[in-house]
Order: structure tokens, then C-alpha cells, then sequence
């Protein structure tokens, strides 16, 4: 599995948001965009998501264009998680996990074994197994962030896209998020994960990919892409010694 | 409760109720009118159960089906429990192209210009709400478009009948907005049901995709979801169920609403298992509530049923803004 953008244009109304973005990258890798609000880096995950069409060039996945792809095809190939996600209803977590098998069911057809199992693996994994029966509206912000996670997971997509799944999340959280994400891609999936916590991308990431105004400007592993000069030039803050990966562990 | 058993224990109340309302009246019909009626006898009772008792209540049936599934459809499309055909203006839009079609004797044209002119303008009616709030809208948003969307067509066929050339055609509009199946015949029936049964069947196509717009918009059309498909089959299906139910009946407001919410809870709040459920509930209530105003209703002083369910509908209405906290007012 191979993902391809060359000289990738995108604006809103004519405003532009992407400009010359080259990235390519297979199954196995986390990757982290990371750069200021309104660096591009939700419009370059929903591009590569197939919602947006680019004004020039385009993302390719294995060699196939994402947004002329079927779109039933596409959402069974790529999961995305887009920010401040919520339930309008109340349903029961399983319900909500069971959403990401939707691209995989035959029209009027119920759930198949296989359906569920991915469902029991996806809860599993985002360790909300004891929260199956639970309304959404009666989760704490840190297991609905899971439960949303869990239904990206569901599909079993080759491509994970995910923006800011640790955003609002306390630090046992967003390890936990980065665990899970570090396993999808060892399970050989392309997860792109959209951060503001630049410790935790140095500590999971095996790319960090540094964006500004619509713009890639660096592509590289964590120590290198978020050394102290970048991150000044970037953000305009210091980090003296560019960032290190956060030492914190996950407890019992 | 698993959605099988609500929605076999909702028939069998649909029947109960189906039931009551063809045998309980001023004229004491029983099992062998209604034998009678179904094998061609003319006599008082089979006559009685054959031109006014079947008809109603099969008319109620359908035009309350109508209302409860496409309550159930735009709760779900919207995201928001307060979307009903009546709050949102897409019952007054539809009584709108009624009246205009009457006003201007369209209906003259054949039977069908005014369910014709009804289920048009009812689309119109989903259609301008879904260009002023747009999908994403805000419970405040979506009531304000609705009310915008609503008055405009109230003050429209407030116009028309303004302007009616007689006091006659005057109160003929204005009895049949208030909604109302004293009229219902074999006619009525034979226009509304294919009308309304058409719509409905064009929202028995979205209970998926409701269910994967709960994420929201990005994360439905990231599951495949067609929105611009899911759109049009809204607005249209909403527009033929609500649109032939008020061609024949006027608006009958707040089934849409109380219906779907009642129910919400026994399906889990999913939007799609939704459907069905008020499909059935929305038929009995219409069914009851037809009932009762025949029943009240002392002679020669009908009691409409519009009126009767605003004004169970409206506090109901009301206590439901209220408990939505953050969500509405």
C-alpha cells in the first residue's frame, strides 16, 4: 500500500491552503503533521481522505486517484477521524463502534460475523471493551475520544487518517491514543495523525512532518524535523535542544 | 428492546387502534358491517363502514405514517429532535401550494393538481430550509429558518384567502387548514396512499446513512456515505409524505415530533432503526387522535384535528425546548 502526493495544490476560494505538497509513504509508518493552527495540516488529512479535490495535482493511492475512487470502495480503504468528534444521539457505544463497519455491509443487510469481530477487536484494542453497552452521552471526554477512535479502527482501513485524536486528552490519554496507533501501523496500516503534542510525535512518530502556511517544510524523523531551529522558526517558541520525546509511561 | 419486538408490538397497537376507530362511533358498527362493506352489501351499516368509517380510518392511517416517518427522517438528517414537518414549515409550505391550487382553481385541472400542488411546494418547503440552515445547523438556527420558511407561507395563504372572492371559499380554506379527515373518501384515499406510500418509501432508503451522519457530515461521506444523494432523497421523500397527507388532510401538526421522540429511547436513539417504529406510531396516534375528535365532537360542531393535536403537540413542544439544555433556547 502506497500513498502519493506530488505538487498537490489546494485553496478555499481561491485562498490558498496547500501549496507544492510531495509526500509518499506505505503500510507501517505513523506519521505525525505537526505545525501551528492554519498550517494546513486538517485540509492535507481530508485531501488525503478523498473530501476535498485538489485544484492541481492529486493524492493517489496505490497509483489510483483517492477522489475518482468509488466511494464505497474508498471509505473501505481509508478511515478517517476528523476533529471534535461527537454522537448527535446517545447511542450505545457498540452501536457507535459498529458505524465504522458501514462501508463493508451489503445494502439491507445486518452485521456479519466477521463485522463483529472486527467490532470486539476495535473496542479491544482502544481498551473500551467494558464500555459497550454504555450511552455516548454518559462518557467522559477521554473514553469518547476512544470510542470515536475505536470506530476508525472498525473498518480495518489500510490508510488511518486522524485529526488531533489527542486534543483535550490528559496524558495517560494521549499515550494511550499513541499506543494504539503505534500497534495499527505495526499491523502494517499507513496511520497520519494530526498533533499538537510535539513530545508525544517524538516519542511514536517515525516521521514528523513539519508544515507552515500550506506548506511542507520539513519531512524527516522527529529529531531531525523538530530540532530547536525549526521549531523556533515555526511555532516562535524555544526549545532548547530541540523537542524530546516525552518520558512519560503508561502506569498499570 | 430489540427493534423487532417494538415494531410488532407497535402493529399490533396499530390495529387495536385501527380497530377502535372503525367500530367505536355514533352508529354502532360491528365485525359483520365491516364483512358487509368488504363484500359489496348495501345495507345502512355496511354503506356506513364502506363510504365513511373505512376510508377515515385507512386515511388516517396513511397521512399519520406520513408525518411520524418523515418526523423520524428529518430528526435524524438534521441531527436535531425539534425537526418536525410542522415546526420546520414544510406542512404550512405544503397547505401554501394547496391552497394556491385550490385559490386558483388548478383544482379544476383534475384530482390530482392539488396533492400535486401541495407535495411541490412541501419540497420547496425542505429544500429552502436546507439552503437557510444547511445540515450542520444549530438547533436555533434550524427553528429560526423553520419559522422564517413557515411564516411565509402562512402569511402567503393568509394572502390568498384574504383575497377570496366569497366567505364561502373564505372558511372552505380555512376548516381545511386546521386539518381535518371528515372529508376522507375512497377518492381522497386513492390519491393520498400512492402519494404518501411513495415518500415512505423513499425514506425507508436512508436509515444507513442517518445512522453514519450521527458522527457527523465528514465522518458519513468518510464512510461512503453519498450526501448529495442522501439530500435529494430527503427533501423528495420528505415532500410526497408530508405533502400528500396534507393535500388531503391540511396540516396536522406535532405528530412528527412527539412520535419519533417518544420512541427514540426503546431504539437506542439510532436514527435509522427510528424509522420504522414511527412509521407505526405516527399511524396510531392519528388513528387515536381521529378517534377522539369524533368522539368529542357534538353535532354540528366538529372538533378538527389539527386543532387537537397542537394542542397536545404544542406544551409537549414546549417541555421538550426546555429539557434539551445547551441544545435549543
Amino acid at each position: 500500500m502506497r500513498l502519493e502526493l506530488s505538487s498537490v495544490e489546494f485553496g478555499y476560494q481561491g485562498r490558498p491552503a496547500l501549496s507544492q505538497i510531495g509526500l509518499e509513504a506505505g503500510g507501517g509508518e505513523l506519521l505525525a503533521l505537526v505545525g501551528p493552527n492554519g498550517a494546513g495540516k486538517s485540509s492535507l488529512l481530508r485531501l488525503c481522505a478523498g473530501l476535498l479535490e485538489a485544484d492541481r495535482g492529486e493524492a493517489m493511492l496505490d497509483g489510483a486517484s483517492i477522489h475518482d475512487m468509488p466511494s464505497a470502495q474508498r471509505a473501505r480503504r481509508i478511515a478517517y477521524l476528523p476533529p471534535d468528534g461527537v454522537s448527535a444521539w446517545p447511542m450505545p457505544v457498540r452501536r457507535i463502534v459498529a458505524l465504522g463497519r458501514v462501508p463493508h455491509l451489503k445494502p439491507l443487510r445486518r452485521l456479519t460475523a466477521e463485522d463483529e469481530t472486527a467490532i470486539d477487536t476495535a473496542l479491544d484494542r482502544a481498551g473500551i471493551a467494558g464500555l459497550a453497552d454504555r450511552p455516548f452521552d454518559q462518557l467522559s471526554s477521554g473514553e469518547r475520544a476512544r470510542v470515536l477512535l475505536a470506530r476508525a479502527l472498525a473498518t480495518r482501513a489500510d490508510l488511518i487518517l486522524l485529526d488531533e485524536p489527542t486534543a483535550a486528552l490528559d496524558p495517560r490519554h494521549q499515550l494511550g491514543v499513541m499506543e494504539i496507533l503505534r500497534a495499527e501501523a505495526g499491523r502494517g496500516a499507513l496511520v497520519i495523525v494530526a498533533a499538537h503534542a510535539l513530545e508525544l510525535v517524538a516519542r511514536y512518530a517515525d516521521r514528523a512532518i513539519l508544515m507552515q502556511a500550506g506548506r511542507i517544510i520539513a519531512d524527516a524523523p522527529p529529531a531531525q524535523s523538530l530540532s530547536q531551529a525549526r521549531i523556533a522558526e515555526v511555532f516562535g517558541v524555544v526549545a532548547p535542544g530541540g523537542i524530546a520525546p516525552t518520558p512519560l509511561q503508561l502506569g498499570d | 428492546m430489540r427493534p423487532l419486538h417494538l415494531n410488532l408490538l407497535l402493529a399490533g397497537g396499530l390495529f387495536v387502534s385501527l380497530a377502535a376507530s372503525l367500530f367505536l362511533g355514533d352508529a354502532r358498527l360491528n365485525l359483520s358491517s365491516l364483512a358487509g362493506a368488504l363484500g359489496g352489501s348495501d345495507d345502512l351499516p355496511a354503506l356506513l363502514m364502506r363510504e365513511l368509517r373505512l376510508p377515515r380510518a385507512l386515511l388516517g392511517l396513511v397521512v399519520g405514517a406520513g408525518l411520524g416517518g418523515s418526523g423520524a427522517v428529518l430528526q435524524g438528517f438534521f441531527r436535531n429532535p425539534l425537526a418536525d414537518p410542522g415546526v420546520v414549515g414544510v406542512s404550512a409550505s405544503a397547505g401554501l401550494g394547496a391552497v394556491m391550487a385550490m385559490y386558483f382553481g388548478a383544482a379544476a385541472l383534475g384530482v390530482l393538481a392539488v396533492p400535486f400542488a401541495a407535495v411541490a411546494a412541501a419540497g420547496l418547503g425542505v429544500a429552502s430550509l436546507l439552503l437557510l440552515a444547511g445540515p450542520r445547523a444549530s438547533a436555533t438556527t434550524l427553528i429560526l429558518a423553520g419559522v422564517a420558511i413557515g411564516s411565509i407561507a402562512t402569511a402567503l395563504t393568509a394572502l390568498l384567502m384574504n383575497l377570496a372572492p366569497n366567505p364561502w371559499a373564505l372558511a372552505e380554506i380555512a376548516y381545511w387548514l386546521m386539518g381535518s379527515l371528515q372529508d376522507a373518501s375512497w377518492t381522497e384515499l386513492r390519491f393520498a396512499a400512492p402519494i404518501i406510500l411513495a415518500g415512505l418509501a423513499l425514506l425507508a432508503l436512508t436509515p444507513r446513512a442517518l445512522d453514519a451522519l450521527s458522527l457527523g457530515e465528514e465522518s458519513a461521506r468518510s464512510l461512503g456515505i453519498d450526501m448529495a444523494r442522501l439530500r435529494l432523497v430527503v427533501i423528495g421523500g420528505t415532500a410526497l409524505a408530508v405533502g400528500g397527507g396534507v393535500a388531503v388532510a391540511g396540516a396536522i401538526g406535532f405528530v412528527g415530533l412527539v412520535v419519533p421522540h417518544l420512541l427514540r429511547p426503546l431504539v437506542g436513539h439510532r436514527p435509522g432503526a427510528l424509522i420504522l417504529p414511527s412509521v407505526l406510531g405516527g399511524a396510531t396516534l392519528i388513528e387515536l387522535a381521529d378517534l377522539a375528535t369524533r368522539l368529542l365532537s357534538g353535532p354540528g360542531m366538529p372538533l378538527y384535528l389539527g386543532v387537537l393535536t397542537a394542542l397536545i403537540g404544542a406544551p409537549f413542544f414546549l417541555w421538550l425546548v426546555r429539557s434539551l439544555p445547551g441544545r435549543a433556547i
